[in-house]
């Protein structure tokens, strides 16, 4: 087999457990656009958040410490405890559940019936003062995450493929494992959408609000169910892109790359979301595999959207939106 | 015959109706200045088809949202099963068995015809969502119950045969029939039709109106229905109130309400001399 091929061949596996995470973080997009019609533009800062609040509760961390230092004049930053990850991460979701409630309770309770455009507006507020909330809860440095997983490079992989092909693939253990569990997230999120009462009732919710409260349904706990949803989407996302380069305030951005798996996939499509994630993962790592010695390299930041334009210009509901005809 | 307290009637065509299902006490609805409802009273018997008439404007369907919690009276009291019900969300209102259909269609739209008929079963759904989202134990028979409950409901209408469409492209008048699925499925104890023959032609009217006397016939269920046509109404129902401007003027069997001095005048006018 020719190397470019098999280079080729790698590049593109390396893109599909990026996409994978990609397909991640849209979902949390998809969930809350779904069920609310609200696009969130606080998702990015959401999983930035999530992020923050595990480490800190997994190192032991006082929250507030320097608002407290600067007031009371203490010196005390931890605990001086650390919490077994899982402990860590089950607190991070009751965290995260109370935050769904909260953006409920005080802010889209009393946004009901408005446009979209103003409810767009107020995920954008939510985003800003959850940067400065979360700066002001633990801290603005660049933390380390370690959730246990295996970093490095995988040996069965290269073991097998240089069995195959005589030639060892290389791949990234964490990266690995960060795709086989959003998968498995990303499974369990269909099923609960498609089979169970609460998923039934969440589509209902997102179709039609009134007729959803003519069979029984309570908008309010559906919306704090969504919300909640989104933030554990966060937190898993927020804990294998900070477990790959560290929790800091760039991990907020990573919501930017879900937007052209968005525009690709359909805002309103779960599947869409997962093989919207896949086609950009794959699509720019190949890309840049073949056209860097053309363009020069760093492709990977702008061929996503320009795939996304192109998709606006020729499919604008996406690969699986719903495509809406306006009656006239 | 129509004492309030008596233990219940005999229809025309031989029913037996039984005791006080709802009763509204004094309702008084203001929007702003306006005056919605002024001062209504009557009640609901168990098993019987209950009519509100009168025309346009006249504030049918603010009663019909008081009864099922979107609007909330400033004044009087809403009686359900023999106790006084407190200020309630819609979506509790229809956990306690009140189902309604809607004047201009609440369907979800994006559903199936069948996945629409399920959520009128959601409040009959009690296992855990572990085992619903894994298909697993009393989660599968449970979907099973159901399931059977909604196909019966389904056979009932005569909409097999769309059962797999999605809502949004059906006719009209199929909407209708499916948004009534969906509140029978939900088997509820009082069942509220908003006007459901609006923008019917005379074929789908017919189909409608016999599907309400079958419902009521079959299922023993009680229907408390909205309409402005009145020659529909005078065939379906067992007794009517008939409102205008907000107030009520007339409340008795059909007979009755036809001979009624301040109805004719509300439909039909008065000569002024």
């Amino acid at each position: 087999m020719p190397d470019t091929l098999l280079f080729a061949m790698e590049a593109a596996l390396n893109g599909l457990t990026a996409g994978v995470m990609y397909a991640l973080v849209a979902l949390g997009f998809v969930l809350i656009f779904k069920a609310s019609g609200i696009f969130n533009f606080s998702q990015g800062v959401m999983a930035l958040f999530a992020a923050l609040t595990l480490v800190g509760l997994q190192t032991g961390q006082i929250p507030f410490s320097h608002l407290i230092n600067a007031i009371f004049g203490t010196r005390m930053h931890h605990f001086g405890w650390t919490l077994p990850t899982v402990v860590a991460i089950a607190g991070t979701v009751v965290v995260m559940v109370i935050f769904a409630w909260a953006v409920e309770r005080f802010i889209f309770r009393h946004l009901v019936n408005q446009e979209p455009i103003i409810l767009f507006m107020a995920t954008i507020g939510l985003a800003y003062f959850l940067e400065g909330f979360g700066d002001i809860m633990w801290g603005a440095e660049v933390k380390r995450l370690d959730v246990g997983l295996p970093q490095g490079m995988s040996g069965p992989v290269d073991d097998l493929t240089f069995a195959w092909f005589g030639y060892g693939f290389y791949m990234d253990r964490l990266e690995i494992w960060a795709a086989l569990i959003a998968s498995l997230l990303v499974i369990s999120l269909v099923l609960f959408s498609q089979y169970t009462k609460q998923g039934r009732a969440l589509r209902a919710v997102a179709d039609d609000h009134q007729a959803a409260l003519s069979v029984g349904i309570s908008l309010r706990f559906i919306w704090v169910l969504v919300w909640s949803l989104a933030g554990i989407v966060a937190l898993v996302a927020g804990m294998m892109w900070g477990a790959k380069s560290g929790v800091q305030f760039s991990l907020s951005l990573i919501a930017l790359k879900a937007l052209p798996v968005l525009i690709l996939g359909g805002f309103t499509s779960i599947p869409g979301a997962i093989v919207g994630g896949l086609i950009i993962g794959v699509g720019e790592k190949l890309f840049d595999f073949f056209m860097q010695p053309i363009v020069g390299g760093a492709t990977e930041n702008w061929f996503a959207y320009m795939l996304a334009l192109a998709f606006l210009l020729f499919r604008p509901q996406g690969l699986f939106g719903e495509k809406i005809i306006e009656r006239v | 015959m129509l004492d309030a307290r008596s233990e219940g009637y005999v229809t025309a065509d031989g029913r037996q109706i039984g005791g006080v299902l709802m009763e509204m006490k004094n309702i008084t609805l203001r929007f702003g200045g306006v005056v919605a409802i002024k001062d209504i009273s009557f009640d609901i018997r168990e098993g019987e088809i209950r009519a509100i008439i009168g025309p346009n404007g006249a504030g049918k369907s603010s009663m019909l949202n008081v009864i099922s919690g979107f609007y909330h009276p400033q004044e009087g009291e809403v009686w359900y099963k023999g106790q006084r019900r407190p200020r309630m969300r819609p979506y509790q209102v229809a956990q306690q068995g009140i189902a309604r259909t809607f004047q201009n269609i609440a369907l979800f739209e994006g559903m199936s015809v069948l996945d629409n008929i399920m959520t009128g079963r959601l409040n009959h759904m009690r296992s855990g969502f572990l085992s619903q989202a894994l298909w697993w134990g009393p989660a599968a028979r449970e979907e099973a119950e159901n399931r059977e409950k909604v196909e019966k409901v389904i056979d009932f209408l005569e909409i097999q045969h769309i059962r797999k469409t999605p809502v949004r492209r059906l006719p009209y008048g199929l909407k209708k029939r499916v948004e009534l699925a969906r509140a029978l499925a939900a088997e509820p104890s009082i069942l509220l039709l908003d006007e459901p023959m609006a923008g019917m032609n005379v074929e789908e009217k017919e189909d409608m109106s016999r599907f309400i006397l079958d419902v009521n016939d079959e299922f023993g269920t009680t229907i408390a229905l909205i309409e402005h046509d009145m020659g529909v109404v005078m065939d379906l129902s067992d007794r009517v109130v008939v409102m205008d401007y907000g107030q009520k003027i007339g409340d008795g069997t059909p007979e009755e309400v036809r001979n009624n001095e301040e109805v004719i005048k509300a439909y039909l006018g008065v000569a002024h001399d």
